[in-house]
């Protein structure tokens, strides 16, 4: 081979094999985990940790786990015992919502699901319409099917609600209701000749963002009673609700404020010199830039208030951890928090790994072109 | 011993008729590199005497970054032989630090440090690597700012100079490590057309003081005034390499008429 | 802007006609302000008049009269040294929750500023393995809820653990330090002997140089076969004794106490002595190098200073110092000291959480320092340390700084979450417990958020300094 390329015509040089080092599973060993003694003390390191803890774990999770049964009494092995959560499952997804009344949640569920999909898939059609749907009509018509009362439907009190279920509904409600007002509150704080308005935005805004959820939780469940007129007063559900709400609004506000500035000065000025007034602009020209830009900053609000929904739970909400806390102090089941536990976990994690998978490849799609 | 050779190089320039030694400063043999199955360079075999000014060119993707970028091993070879001051270069990392001090280079995008003031990033190496005192380290970083006619930007910060003040900088930086042997990759690629003059004359007032220098560049006006050598490469391979005058007047390989007409078109 | 009437200057001949001013924006601009404050106003004194109106109803006075109240509920731990008791005040109980809540976030900082760098920097390793597994941790840990990560350690490990009688217990061997001394001195020599003979020598005289896994190999020897030799020469081994020190069980994890005896405080002294004396070499090693260009290695003289020095004086004081070890007596532990398990819950899952949130940003610190950086550093020759220390780490400290801050500032309010647990911080014996007792909802609460919200603004004041300083230092 050698011969070959020393006697070759110039410009005609055959493209030769790289060396055994450069290529193929020994290159790319060499290269990835044995180049050096450090990698290679680092590589058997980590061989070793992944040897210590994964065996045992798929061992628990999976081979020593028991799938099939129905009582405690069939939880017998050393691994995990999923007939708990088998048996628990309606309570960590839907709380005590009655079971016959199951379908209202599902439903609305599907057609959720079918929604979200339709704004995620790329290049499908008629998305606005779908986005206006999803934004205005979906929650008031989940609404009317969750809490029931009107349209021939059973009323369901929100003590009843719970789990997965309770933990979505005040996700999503918390993101929704904050998105005009975070907007409202953004564009307060940018507005460069009303001191007065600005101060007060950027007082709300810095006041919500200082202080800890839980601390806002604990104001909304002790502190709003005090503040309504005598007689007047919310369910847990709907207090604990305004709380997110003012919360996640001044995060949204921010969030805005980085999309509102990423806007170059010319798209404002060529606004002006439409001769449109300030809201028609703001509408028609700079938000709908702005909040394109910002998807994925809300998306990654979306996944912090997904996780932060959790601390309802101190209030006495009873939220997907909630449940879970709540099944594993049942007398007939004690000892199996870890199962539940893991499961809450996964389910959070699938949600979330999720969004902020989303979340990246929006990043990338809104970044080609101006990258390097 | 740093200074010595600032006066001598620095007071009289050799107007013309430069002398190209019998030292082989460089010396490469049957050299390949590859990214992955990718074969980026094929059988290189080039000798630079001292003194020599040669300019590289090729079109884009044709090994010419690589190659220079290999004898500072700032890329690994994977066949051949380099030998750079008689020192090959191999993994061994002493053999690498005393290659590095050299050999100077400078970047297309200029790399400058821009945490560090002109004057810093001049006297970083100096300080750190000779282990010169500050106040010396700042007089030759001084001597060579004047060289590069920038003197009075010195307690700036890269951000604040144009690219071409820049890359002048660059040069200076590497200077000032007062190397044998000078790399140039792609200098003046991205300079806005107004500033790449202000960088070609600093380079062509190097070459006057007798350095050795290989040069990337696509600016073949250059290479006909200062080059003594000009070489063309393609996919990899060293296709052609003459006397400037040679090169563009009578080029033997059609690759390199073809690409000669392209970037002379215009 | 013509329209502005503030704007017009006098020396205009023909000044610009004014606007209706309901089409002025200025006024525009005032009326709508006007309006809005006006409204914030009436909607927050309807506020304070339904809220004054409804505790006036309830029976509870406001004011922080109650402050002064005694709390008469007792909180399960205390730090920094401050004692309390059910007869103290519930300004007391706030002190307590406060100094808890500092507590807890000092040392959750601490750890979550080591263990995210770590990761940090193992996500950037270029083996693949390591990297990979860095990865695994951050994706993981970063999207589970917090005060799940609490529950799991509290509720799943420690709480199940045996109680005090069948402690997991870890066993220390007390060190004979005469042994130590001569063994690590004397082996120091020796493997200082076998570098420079077996590496310096050779390599400077450009011989193929002793390996380095070799040299590790043959000073492990050396240490082992010196070891020996000192216990067969004065007769005491390495360990005098084996002592049980730490307990962990459900009550927490028991560990011995150092108790300074008297003249330990010229230890203190030596390391203050050691800090400043570090402080003065920095100084002379950078006037000597800028004077004559020699380098000093500071970084290990000021090792030797702060640590060195302390211990050396420490060993010649007659060691004074002693630990008081946790002994089982009857049920429970007496002795020692005990992290208890709220405490170690809540700072694990803390650490853990905010690492896998500073992990990603010291990667994308590091990664903000472009490869040309180090390119061009290496091309004038520098080598990997000084690459490290002057051109890649100033520049990614400033991308890293600010968000690490607001790291910090998280992990602080995420520490409320302890009310979860009970651990005793502001949140639970506060704004919980103080609240249920007195009913003083509107003023605990305003309390707790004012000490948050201080500290938010001590943090944020310092960012914009930061960013200032920076942004004036680079352009």
């Amino acid at each position: 081979m050698a011969d070959a390329a020393q006697n070759h015509i110039v410009g005609e040089h055959p493209d030769l094999l790289p060396p055994k080092t450069e290529v193929g599973v020994w290159g790319w060993m060499y290269h990835n985990l044995f180049s050096s003694p450090l990698n290679n003390f680092l590589t058997f390191f980590g061989l070793f940790l992944i040897w210590v803890t994964i065996p045992p774990m798929i061992d628990w999770l999976f081979i020593d786990a028991d799938w099939v049964g129905e009582t405690r009494d069939d939880c017998g092995r050393e691994g995990a015992c999923w007939i708990y959560i088998g048996v628990w499952f309606k309570q960590l997804m839907y709380g005590r919502y009655p079971d016959e009344d199951l379908w209202r949640i599902n439903s609305m569920y599907i057609i959720g699901a079918i929604g979200l999909i339709w704004l995620v898939w790329p290049n499908l059609k008629y998305k606005g319409w779908i986005g206006v749907f999803m934004l205005f009509l979906f929650p008031v018509a989940c609404y009317f099917m969750f809490s029931g009362g009107s349209f021939g439907l059973e009323r369901i009190e929100t003590p009843l609600w719970g789990g997965l279920f309770l933990t979505l509904v005040i996700a999503v409600v918390g993101i929704v209701a904050s998105l005009p007002i975070g907007i409202v509150l953004a564009l307060g704080r940018q507005s460069k000749n009303m001191p007065v308005i600005r101060a007060i935005c950027v007082g709300f805004i810095e006041l919500w963002r200082g202080v800890p959820l839980i601390t806002v939780l604990f104001m909304a469940s002790v502190m709003f009673p005090l503040f309504l007129p005598e007689g007047m007063n919310f369910d847990k559900l709907i207090r604990a609700l305004v709380g997110v709400m003012l919360f996640s609004a001044a995060y949204m506000a921010e969030v805005v404020r980085g999309g509102l500035q990423a806007i170059p000065k010319g798209q404002y000025e060529a606004a002006d010199s439409l001769g449109l007034s300030y809201w028609k602009s703001m509408a028609l020209i700079v938000l709908p830039q702005a909040l394109k830009i910002v998807i994925p900053g809300i998306v990654n609000t979306f996944i912090g208030l997904f996780k932060d929904t959790t601390l309802v739970l101190i209030i006495g909400l009873f939220d997907f951890l909630g449940m879970a806390q709540a099944v594993a102090t049942n007398p007939d089941w004690l000892g199996f928090a870890v199962e539940g536990y893991v499961f809450v976990a996964f389910g959070f994690w699938v949600f979330c790994f999720g969004m902020s998978r989303y979340s990246q490849y929006l990043e990338e799609k809104l970044h080609t072109g101006h990258k390097r | 011993m740093a200074e010595q050779s600032i006066e001598s190089s620095g007071q009289d320039l050799p107007a013309e008729g430069l002398v190209i030694g019998e030292e082989e400063v460089i010396k490469i043999v049957d050299m390949h590199k590859w990214y992955g199955q990718f074969h980026v360079l094929k059988n290189i075999n080039l000798t630079v005497h001292k003194g020599e000014r040669i300019v590289i060119c090729g079109p884009s993707g044709s090994g010419k970054s690589t190659l220079i970028r290999c004898i500072n091993r700032l890329e690994e070879h994977q066949r051949g032989q380099i030998m750079v001051e008689g020192t090959e270069l191999t993994g061994d990392l002493k053999h690498i630090e005393l290659i590095r001090r050299e050999v100077g280079m400078v970047f297309q995008h200029f790399n400058l440090f821009p945490h560090l003031t002109v004057m810093e990033n001049l006297a970083l190496a100096p300080i750190w690597v000779k282990k010169m005192p500050r106040r010396d380290a700042e007089e030759v970083a001084m001597t060579y700012l004047k060289r590069v006619k920038i003197p009075e930007q010195a307690k700036k910060f890269p951000g604040q100079l144009s690219g071409g003040q820049q890359q002048r900088v660059a040069i200076a930086r590497s200077l000032c490590m007062n190397p044998k042997i000078m790399l140039f990759d792609e200098p003046t690629s991205a300079l806005d057309p107004e500033m790449i003059k202000e960088v070609l004359d600093v380079m062509i007032e190097l070459a006057k003081t007798g350095m050795t220098m290989l040069v990337v560049t696509h600016e073949m006006g250059f290479a006909k005034t200062v080059a003594n050598r000009v070489i063309f490469m393609d996919e990899g391979e060293i296709i052609e390499e003459n006397e400037p005058e040679e090169f563009f007047n009578n080029a033997q390989h059609d690759r390199t008429k073809l690409f000669l007409s392209q970037i002379l078109a215009h | 802007m013509a329209a502005d009437p503030k704007q017009v200057s006098a020396d205009v001949s023909v000044p610009p006609s004014k606007p209706a001013f309901w089409n002025d924006p200025a006024w525009r601009a005032i009326f709508f302000q006007v309006l809005v404050l006006v409204g914030v106003v009436v909607f927050a004194a309807f506020l304070v008049r339904n809220t004054l109106h409804n505790m006036e109803s309830r029976g509870i006075s406001s004011g922080f009269d109650f402050l002064s109240k005694t709390a008469g509920f007792s909180i399960g731990e205390t730090h920094f040294g401050i004692s309390y008791t059910e007869e103290n005040s519930y300004g007391k109980t706030f002190i307590v929750g406060l100094m808890n809540t500092i507590w807890v976030s000092m040392w959750g900082v601490f750890l979550a500023t080591i263990l995210g760098f770590i990761i940090g920097v193992m996500r950037l390793s270029t083996n693949w393995l390591v990297s990979k597994l860095a990865m695994v941790y951050i994706e993981t840990i970063r999207n589970i809820p917090l005060l799940l990560q609490i529950f799991f350690w509290y509720f799943a490990i420690l709480r199940p653990l045996p109680g005090p009688r069948g402690s997991i217990q870890l066993s220390f061997p007390i060190i004979n330090f005469t042994h130590l001394i001569i063994t690590v001195l004397v082996s120091a020599a020796a493997i200082f002997l076998l570098w420079w003979i077996g590496v310096k020598k050779r390599y400077d005289a450009d011989q193929k140089a002793m390996p380095l896994w070799m040299l590790v190999i043959a000073s492990v020897v050396t240490v082992l076969i010196i070891g020996n030799v000192v216990s067969l020469v004065t007769g005491f081994g390495l360990v005098a004794q084996w002592n049980e020190s730490f307990f962990l069980n459900n009550r927490g994890l028991s560990y011995p106490q150092p108790i300074p005896e008297e003249g330990f405080a010229i230890t203190g002294w030596a390391v203050a002595i050691g800090v400043v004396a570090a402080f003065f070499v920095r100084r002379w090693a950078k006037k000597r190098q800028d004077e004559t260009g020699e380098q000093f290695p500071v970084f290990l003289a000021s090792l030797g200073l702060i640590i060195g020095l302390p211990l050396v004086i420490f060993i010649f004081s007659g060691l004074p110092l002693h630990f008081d070890y946790p002994k089982l007596t009857g049920f429970n532990f007496t002795g020692g000291s005990v992290l208890t398990p709220e405490f170690i819950s809540l700072l694990l899952a803390l650490s853990f959480y905010t690492a896998s949130f500073i992990a990603e940003i010291v990667r994308a610190g590091i990664n903000a320092v472009s490869h040309g950086q180090t390119e061009a550093a290496r091309a004038v020759g520098l080598r990997a340390n000084p690459i490290l220390r002057l051109v890649i780490i100033p520049q990614a400290l400033r991308v890293i700084i600010p968000p690490l801050t607001s790291q910090y500032l998280n992990l602080t309010k995420n520490s409320s979450l302890a009310a979860a647990i009970a651990y005793p911080d502001i949140v639970l014996v506060f704004a919980g417990t103080t609240l249920m007792q007195t009913g003083q909802a509107v003023e605990i609460i305003a309390m707790t958020m004012a000490v948050y919200l201080t500290l938010s603004l001590l943090i944020s004041t310092f960012m914009n300094w930061y960013n200032e300083k920076m942004a004036l230092v680079e352009r």
